[in-house]
């Protein structure tokens, strides 16, 4: 009883466990969770092995299909890990009420962003993982070491970006409707981008329009490791991807404040 | 009904007999004339309450009175439009606040991939002193289920494991927003031996609830909200007392002494002009008062809304 009286130690827990504990928990969560690790990534290897592995001949001047799709299909896969798991898990945390449990404690809300946001890289890393391993084995994909050192590092960027995305459509997306909303952004947008098939043989009209999506600087950047990026300077898709990021997270952090007033 | 027998229906003497240990020290909670609008509604009007330490309160009042904003007040989740809403002294939002205080809130759903052993892990990482990991599982009673996924629990087992995270800091001021909803009687009642044994530990509790029945069985005061409002706030007995019967309010020279003999009557207030007698047989308190003095006038008997609601809420 006593102890109420008494001034408390002012002491925090050791936040560096804190952090690592939340990442842990969040990816074994999601890991177990099928319906989100099956899809992530299942969806990417089997369109993988439909359109990449299957073209394992084609080649065009000095590109090989498979190993150009394996581009694709790895942006394809990262961005589906981030705006699954932080978009549509955030998205249903919130509604639960879950996300106000985590709040009363003294949890630091940035170990809770970062396990998201960690984890998202971590499926994305798996992801890319397997297809490049699908892609040497049966693509006939020649990948040199540096090449695909340069592919994880991409894949940290990309899904770091696509974080915020995710974070965002948490932020104004209904729960219930989450994952639908999602797929209808993500699927056409992979699409437009050229994640599927090169953005060459899209039509015109949608090649022009590509360049608003950020899906497409992610591709011609994760491509341009291979030499098989298009004309256009390579810094314009670093100030695109870095400049969708900031509207992102610019966007989600007013959007917060503005729930937190109104809560 | 062997298993009812385990359960300890400790309908304990400890909270009639409850003098706070340390009246006169600063309430270890406290809202002072919160108004809380959530923009066409009013969720809290004018709201002061303090808990002090030691003491089990239960804010007890219908969906909508306000009980869970008054609780995520006091958790620093939503600020009030006006009033103050201290916890130890301090902002609730403040974090070295928060590893003093523990909270049950009302969860439709949590990650269920995770194993209750894996739950209270985490939650104990947030803390500077938590509670020792076996302690969590003794107290609310996970023993045999550690390992299994939250998805896989029952309903009553679920509420048991968001008990244990309230415990994990080993906090000095527990919140439990209607801890035993939708559980059965026999879960609510285990729940209940589970409060009883924090207020033991000398915890500070504040629990809502809708339930007439468990605010009495659990707490040393209850205050009593509608609309945002208090309506009524004493030691059970006193509620309990004070929801029954009907109130005949009315201008007479009838004195108070002459009153309270009168049959039924269970409580005699001079205001003003008027006096408002309680009593459960109405009727007949009326019958008699008007006989005995026919100058009555400005008669009203009124049903108290405490009343009606705690029909309606009591109503298991």
């Amino acid at each position: 009883m006593s102890t109420t009286a008494i001034p408390y130690p002012t002491q925090r827990a050791n936040t560096a466990i804190i952090y690592l504990k939340e990442i842990k928990y969040e990816f074994l969560k999601l890991l177990r969770t099928r319906s989100f690790s099956l899809s992530v990534i299942g969806f990417p290897v089997m369109f993988y092995s439909i359109f990449g592995l299957a073209n394992r001949h084609a080649e065009s001047g000095n590109v090989h299909f498979a190993k150009y799709l394996l581009g694709g299909y790895a942006c394809f896969g990262l961005v589906g890990a981030a705006l699954f798991g932080i978009g549509v898990g955030l998205a249903m945390e919130r509604a639960s009420g879950w996300l106000e449990v985590k709040q009363a404690s003294p949890m630091p809300p940035l170990a809770y962003l970062l396990a998201k946001c960690t984890t998202a890289i971590a499926f994305g890393l798996i992801i890319v993982s397997i297809l490049t391993a699908l892609g040497i084995a049966f693509g006939g994909v020649h990948l040199t070491a540096l090449e695909f050192a340069k592919m994880l590092g991409m894949t940290i960027v990309g899904s770091t970006c696509f974080a915020s995305m995710g974070l965002l459509l948490a932020l104004v997306v209904p729960a219930n409707a989450a994952p639908g909303i999602v797929n209808l952004i993500y699927l056409p947008m992979s699409f437009a981008s050229g994640l599927w098939i090169p953005i060459e043989f899209l039509p015109k009209f949608l090649q022009r329009l590509a360049p608003i999506f950020p899906t497409y600087h992610l591709a011609q950047l994760m491509e341009s490791i291979f030499g098989y990026q298009n004309a256009t300077p390579l810094s314009s898709h670093w100030i695109g991807l870095a400049g969708f990021t900031a509207l992102m997270l610019g966007s989600a952090w007013l959007l917060f404040n503005r729930a937190q007033q109104n809560a | 009904m062997a298993t009812t027998a385990t359960i300890p229906v400790v309908r304990s003497a400890a909270p009639q007999n409850f003098t706070p240990p340390l009246a006169a020290a600063q309430p270890v909670a406290q809202l002072t004339s919160v108004i809380r609008r959530y923009k066409a509604t009013t969720a809290l009007d004018g709201l002061s309450l303090a808990l002090r330490p030691g003491e089990v309160v239960a804010l007890l009042g219908p969906n909508g009175a306000g009980k869970s904003t008054a609780v995520r007040l006091m958790l620093g989740l939503t600020s009030p439009t006006s009033g103050q809403a201290r916890i130890f002294g301090a902002d609730p939002r403040d974090p070295a606040t928060r590893t003093r205080v523990g909270a049950m809130l009302q969860v439709a759903r949590i990650p269920e991939t995770l194993k209750v052993r894996e739950h209270i892990d985490l939650f104990r990482s947030y803390y500077p002193h938590p509670l020792p990991y076996a302690e969590i599982v003794k107290i609310a009673q996970l023993q045999g289920i550690e390992d299994r996924l939250f998805g896989q629990l029952s309903g009553g087992q679920k509420q048991r494991v968001l008990f244990a995270l309230a415990l994990c800091g080993d906090p000095d001021l527990i919140f439990l927003d209607e801890p035993t909803v939708g559980l059965d009687i026999e879960a609510r009642r285990g729940l209940w031996a589970q409060i009883r044994s924090l207020a033991a530990r000398g915890k500070t509790v504040l629990l809502t609830t809708h339930y007439l029945e468990e605010a009495d069985a659990l707490a040393h005061r209850i205050v009593v909200i509608n609309k945002g409002r208090i309506v009524s706030e004493g030691t059970p007995s006193e509620i309990k007392s004070s929801t029954t019967g009907r109130k005949i309010r009315c201008h007479t020279t009838l004195t108070a002494d002459y009153l309270r003999t009168l049959p039924t009557v269970t409580a005699v207030e001079a205001s003003g002009e008027h006096i408002t007698v309680t009593a459960t047989h109405a009727e007949n308190v009326v019958r008699a008062m008007l006989t005995a003095d026919p100058n009555l006038s400005s008669l009203e008997i009124t049903s108290p809304a405490l009343e009606d609601a705690f029909l309606e809420l009591t109503s298991i």
